[in-house]
Parts: structure tokens; sequence; C-alpha cells
């Protein structure tokens, strides 16, 4: 087991370099250090000195993979990039504050939204689906699955416009945007909440109900059955728990990611989380910090990969990692 | 000529790929064992229902896929406008255009503005607009006109109605499975509604008019385009890379299994709108430097566009060959792909032959499900501002033009209603289909267990 992690840990180095390698090709196959220089100096003063002073002061005055004239890998502006980030020294974005501790004040707002997105999104798809599950091949069921398909047709942003809306211009129930420390936050994270959970429940609610029915037809439920079992004493006993098991699985890979935080909810309702902050860095063209979110994000989803793996040696012993 | 032709690449490639489709649907034709699953598709009164509305949806994105610059008068010289065909049809809608916002239906301008009166004197209130309702001498007249007009638009449709419901006659004695009843109502709502909104359209604006005083039904139907374009193209850069990747890696196993696995874990550990926004701020850079490229700002939007569906395609298509590759290693250990090894068919023709034909209705699968995620990714890329041109539009262009006149009083919502609900219906239409289609071709899906 423990060889198993190392390995996969291991694994990840090669897949973290590919991910800076990519990155690092987008932003500077097109956009040459000088490009960049020009555009965060601005149309004024731009002589070829200010453009070698700015170059020089954020380390992009090297060649960018290979430093011919010292015959060497490690003096390019790709290598010392990416050591740092390995390192996760980000270094400063371009308004010149520090990435890493911009990054630990922002985790918290979007973990403060996100965490209870997931929980409660995951608890009201399970008993959605539960729901469609029992009255299968009913019309109760199939205006369930009506309901999600239509559900899932509209588009995010119209669950946001839409509840923003109503929530806080026609009933004046919560502020429409912005956020605060503490317990006041409360009252700002209760409807993004609120909309990304209904926003999931079209396609979580449908997905988890082929879960159930998929179960349902197996051996052991007809036995269940067969002895003279309830109805609910199945779907509740028997077949939750074994559903259980691909449900959580599934909603492993994405607990590390919820770090990233909602990039629409946040921008939208003036959440200062990483989505908001990845979402700003994108329209100011700030590299330094659009490639810290991605190996970021890199790492959190190999994260939630192992994870995954890990999570079905737990739910089910017949797995063995090799 | 009174029109130059000017044809755009995006325009090319959906023509050829109606193309494609059309050799695609005479090809099964001739095969008894490729139209058997779409012809359990087609019984299914939803996917008859949902294709019909998505054909209408192409025909209005293809119609607006044939483009032109007009002459200008009294000049040899071309204007720099591009047009479509659909601009020409709806040449009325597109040049009836108001001052600013006006309400649907609307006679009245929204916002006030300085009238001077008969007397001489001036007064601020909300003037009369130029084409909503200018035909009628007292605007309190209005309800019943529209009243009038949609009866006689329901009542002008009733003839091709009509002539609907006899000709699938014919038809249903050569297709006796697909329920061609809900094909004919579905094409007589459909007329019924145009033939309304058209009369309609004659006097008024149906959808109201936007900032500048343009027609939002016009801007609604001329985003369908983009929303084609987004959903069908991408799967031209997608369906290769997923394809041969995915099926190699099965296949081959081995190193190339580990390079082409290690290339989607990459690609995949990205956080897509990260990858894209990406690729798309590299790519306007790029488009600025070189203005040299492009004769038409149409041209250029066009171009941003193309690499939107590419840089889509690049960053979508490890779903399907991490799908592909399960497939192609579960068959090569199949006796009788082992017996093929066994008498020394090469690779190529295996592949070729034996793997690729099992694995198309995945392939399929995953195309008409794609679609309306795809159509979907649009509206939330063009409000991160990584879409497509600002200038295009489309309904992520629309909605997020409107969202800024969410805080006006009273509220200005007939934009962002009208992006809406068309976008919904086509999604909701794809999502049909595309589930109809999953349960005509997956072995797995029972006819008869499922609803809907």
């Amino acid at each position: 087991m423990l060889a198993y992690i190392v390995r996969r840990v291991l694994y990840a180095i090669p897949i973290l370099v590919g991910v800076n390698l990519i990155t690092f090709l987008l932003f500077f196959v097109v956009n040459t250090p000088d490009d960049m220089a020009r555009m965060q100096l601005g149309t004024k003063r731009v002589t070829p000195d200010a453009i070698e002073k700015w170059k020089a002061d954020h380390g992009y005055d090297k060649p960018l993979l290979w430093n011919a004239r010292e015959n060497s890998l490690t003096k390019t502006i790709f290598f010392e990039k990416s050591v740092k980030l390995f390192a996760l020294d980000f270094g400063a974005a371009e308004d010149g504050r520090d990435i890493a501790n911009e990054i630990a004040t922002r985790m918290w707002p979007s973990l403060a939204l996100a965490i209870p997105v997931f929980l409660v999104g995951l608890a009201v798809n399970i008993t959605f689906a539960m729901f469609m599950a029992f009255f299968r091949a009913t019309y109760l069921d199939f205006w369930g699955v009506v309901l999600c398909v239509a559900m899932m047709s509209i588009s995010t942003l119209f669950y946001i416009i839409g509840g923003q809306y109503v929530a806080s211009k026609v009933w004046h129930l919560v502020p429409i945007s912005g956020y605060d420390g503490g317990f006041d936050a409360l009252k700002f994270l209760v409807l993004p909440a609120l909309i990304a959970v209904i926003a999931g429940i079209g396609s979580g609610g449908r997905w988890y109900r082929t879960l159930f029915l998929e179960e349902m037809s197996r051996d052991y439920v007809r036995t269940a059955r067969a002895k003279g079992l309830a109805e609910s004493v199945v779907l509740f006993r028997h077949v939750l728990k074994n559903a259980m098991i691909p449900i959580l699985t599934g909603a492993v890979v994405v607990i590390p990611l919820l770090f990233m935080g909602s990039l629409l909810s946040e921008s939208f309702f003036g959440i200062p989380g990483l989505g908001s902050y990845t979402i700003d860095a994108i329209q100011a063209q700030d590299f330094a910090v659009v490639r810290s979110m991605v190996f970021i994000g890199s790492v959190l989803y190999i994260a939630g990969l192992l994870l995954t793996d890990l999570s079905y040696t737990l739910v089910d012993p017949r797995i063995k990692l090799e | 000529m009174p029109f130059a032709p000017l044809v755009l690449a995006t325009d090319v490639l959906l023509w050829a790929l109606v193309a494609a489709v059309v050799f695609y649907a005479w090809y099964c034709q001739r095969k008894p064992h490729l139209a058997a699953p779409w012809k359990r598709v087609f019984q299914s009164r939803a996917a008859v229902i949902t294709s019909t509305v998505l054909v209408c949806y192409a025909a209005i994105g293809l119609a607006d896929s044939l483009h032109f610059r007009p002459k200008l008068e009294g000049g040899n010289a071309y204007s720099p406008e591009v047009l479509s065909i659909l601009d020409l049809a709806l040449s009325g809608l597109r040049e009836r255009r108001e001052k600013t916002y006006s309400a649907p239906l609307a006679t009245r301008l929204y916002a006030k503005e300085q009238v001077e009166l008969a007397d001489g004197k001036v007064s601020r209130e909300f003037p009369r607009l130029r084409h909503g309702g200018a035909h009628l001498k007292d605007e309190s007249d209005a309800f019943t006109d529209i009243g009038e007009k949609v009866l006689a638009g329901l009542l002008f449709a009733s003839v091709p109605i009509g002539l609907v419901f006899l000709g699938i006659g014919p038809l249903q004695k050569r297709w006796p499975d697909v329920p061609w009843r809900s094909v004919a109502t579905t094409v007589g709502v459909i007329l019924a509604l145009a033939l309304a909104v058209a009369l309609l359209a004659r006097g008024y604006h149906v959808l109201g008019t936007d900032k500048v005083g343009q027609d939002v039904l016009y801007q609604a139907l001329k985003s369908i385009r983009v929303s084609l374009v987004i959903g069908t193209l991408t799967t031209l850069v997608l369906l290769p890379l997923g394809i041969a990747l995915g099926v190699m890696a099965g296949y081959f196993r081995g190193w190339i299994d580990d390079a082409i696995q290690y290339l989607y874990t990459t690609l995949n550990s990205i956080p897509g709108v990260l990858l894209i926004a990406a690729c798309v701020l590299m790519m306007q850079v790029f488009v600025d430097r070189h203005p040299e490229w492009f004769d038409t700002a149409a041209q250029r939007a066009d171009f941003r566009l193309l690499v939107l569906c590419a840089v889509l395609g690049l960053t979508s298509w490890t779903g399907l060959a991490r799908l592909l590759r399960g497939e192609a290693l579960k068959l090569s250990q199949l006796e009788y792909i082992q017996a093929a090894h066994a008498f020394g068919v090469s690779d190529s023709r295996i592949l070729g032959r034996h793997i690729l034909p099992n694995v198309a209705h995945i392939v399929i699968i995953t195309l008409v499900m794609d679609f309306s995620g795809l159509v979907l990714a649009e509206a939330v890329l063009s409000y991160v501002g990584v879409g497509v041109d600002p200038a295009t539009t489309s309904f992520g262009t629309m909605i997020n033009a409107a969202r800024l006149e969410m805080g006006r009083e009273p509220i200005v919502w007939w934009s962002l209603a009208a992006a809406f609900a068309f976008m919904f219906l086509l999604v909701l239409a794809a999502n049909l289909f595309a589930d109809a289609v999953r349960d005509g071709f997956d072995p797995r899906v029972r006819v008869g267990t499922v609803p809907v």
C-alpha cells in the first residue's frame, strides 16, 4: 500500500513537469517576454531600457528553454520559474503582491462556499435519486427524469442571474454581492450555495438514479425481495449501501479541487476566493498567477486521483492496489 | 455582380460536415446492420420530435452560413459589412432599428426623451417607437391589433400544416415504424409559431430591442449559428485525436499506452477553463499582430471562433480517448481478434476492420452527448471573456451585454430571456436526442426499461 502511494507520488512529478511545459509553451510561443513587458508597462514610457529593466526585475532576461551560451538547462526562464513552483514558492503577482500569501487568505472564502455546496449537493442528489428509484417506472419517476433533463439544459448563468435577481432584488432577502469575515459571511454565502446546489440537481440526480437502478437489477436484490423484505428495507438497507460505493468514489476525485473554488459563483457574488482570483488573473493576463493556479489545480487533481484509488480499497476489500 | 460571395472558414467546414452527414446517412441506408440502431432511435417519439427541432435550428444556422458582401451604391467597391442569406431574409428585422431599449411588443421607448409638442412646449415623455406599432394611429389599439395578427398567422399556418399532415402518408408507408404523426405535429407547432411571429414582426419588435435599438429576435436567430459551429466543429478536432490515441493505447499497450496515458493525464490535470483561457489569450495576441491576414472584421471574428473550436477540441478529447482505450483493451483480448493475429492479419487491418467498427457506437454516443455541453460552455466562456469575439452575436455575448442592465428600473429582462429561451430549447432538444441515440446504440440498455 505504502509502496503504491510512493510510486503514485513519484509518477506525479513527470505529469507536473508536463503541465508546466504546456502552460509555459502556451504563454511564451506567441507572447514573448518583450510583449509581456510592454503590456505591463503600458503604452507610455516604453523604451528598450525600460523593457530590459522590467525583464531583469521579473527574471525574464534569460533564454526560454535552452541556454546555448552557457550550455545549460538550468539557467533558463523555464527552469527557474518551474523549480520554484515545486517548492510551492509562487513569487509575486504583477501588482507586486505575494501569490502564496494571497492564496492562503483567499482559500477560506472558497472553501466556505465549496464545502457546503459539495455536502448538501451530495445529500440532495442522493435523496432525489432514491425517490425516483423507489418510484421507478411510474409517472413520478418519468416526470423526475424529465425535470432532471430540463434542469440540465438550463445554463448555469441563468440560475445565477435569476437567483440573484429574485432573492436579492425582488425579495431583498440577502445582499446582492460582497463578503465579510466571521459569521457575517453566512448571509453572503447562503444564496450562491443554494444556487450551486440547485444547478447541480439535474445532472447529479439523473446520474445517481442510473447507479441505483443498475444496483437494483443485481441478484442479491432479487434474493432480498424473495425472502420477503419490504421494498423500502431493500432500498435503504441493501441498495443504498452498495450504490454508495460508486457514488462516493466518484465524488472523492473532486474533494481536493474544492480548494480551487467556483469560477462563476465567486465572480458573480463578489466572493474574494480563488475562483475570482483566477478569473481576474485571466482577464489581466497575469502569467505568474495563472501558472500558479494551473500548478495547484494539477496537484489537486492528481491528489484526487490518488484518493479515489485509495477509497476503492477502503470500501471494497477485494481490490488490492499493486 | 451586385454582391461578392465571401467564404468564411467555418462556413466551409460546416457545409463539409453537412455533406459528411448526408454521405453517412446514404451509406447507412445501404448497410442494414448500420441502419438498425438508427431505426431503433427513430422509433422513439422523443427522438423524432427533438430531431425536428434540431433540424429547424440547423436550417437557420446553415442559412446564416452563406455569406456575401453587397455592392455599395454608386461605385464598384463592395461593402465591408458581411451579410448572410439569413440576414437577407430578415432584412426587415435587421434594418428596423430603434434608438435604444424597448420592451417586447411595445409601442413606446424604454427611456424618456425631450419631445417638442405641437404648441412649441417641450416635455419629457416616452416617445413613440420608429417602427414598433408605428402603423397604428391610436396606440391603444395595439392589443387588438396584436391579437388579430396572431390569429391571422395561425389561420395562414393552417394551410401548410394541412399539407404536412397529408404529406406524411407516403412517408408512413415507406418507414412504418417512425412516428410520423409526432413529426407532423411538431412541424405544425413550429410553423404556426413562426408564421404568427413573422406577421407580428412586420409591425412590432416581438422580443423588444437592445441597448442600441437592435431587434432582439434578430440577435437570437443570429446567435444560433455560433452555437452550432461550436457544438459541431469542435468534434472535427476531438474525433481524430480521441479515436486515434484511444484505440492505439488500448490495442498496442506497452510504451505506446504509457505515453498516451501520460499525455491525457497531463492535459486532464490542467483546469479546463485555464487551459482554454491561456490558448484564447495567446491567439488574441497573435491575431492582433497580424492584422494583414484578415480583410474584414467578420473574417477575424471567424478565425477566433475557429480557434475556439480547436481549443475546445484539444481540451476535451481525453474523455473519448479514455473510453475507447478501455473498449479497445477489452476487444483486443477477444477470440476473433486473436484469430486474426494467428492468421497473420496486419495491425492496421485489424484496427480498421475489427476494432474501429466495434467502437463506432461509443463514438456516435459521445458525439451527440457532447453537443449540448459545448453549447452551454460557449455562454460561460464568453462571460469569462475568453469566448467568441465580442462583436459576434452569440448567446454568450447577448447574456453578457444584458447582465449589466439587470440593475435598471424597470428591469430590462427581454434580452436575457430571449437568449436563455433559445439556448434552453436547443440544449433540451440536444439532450433528449442524445438520450434516444444512447438508448438506440447502447447494447446494455434494454428497450422498455427506461422511460423517455
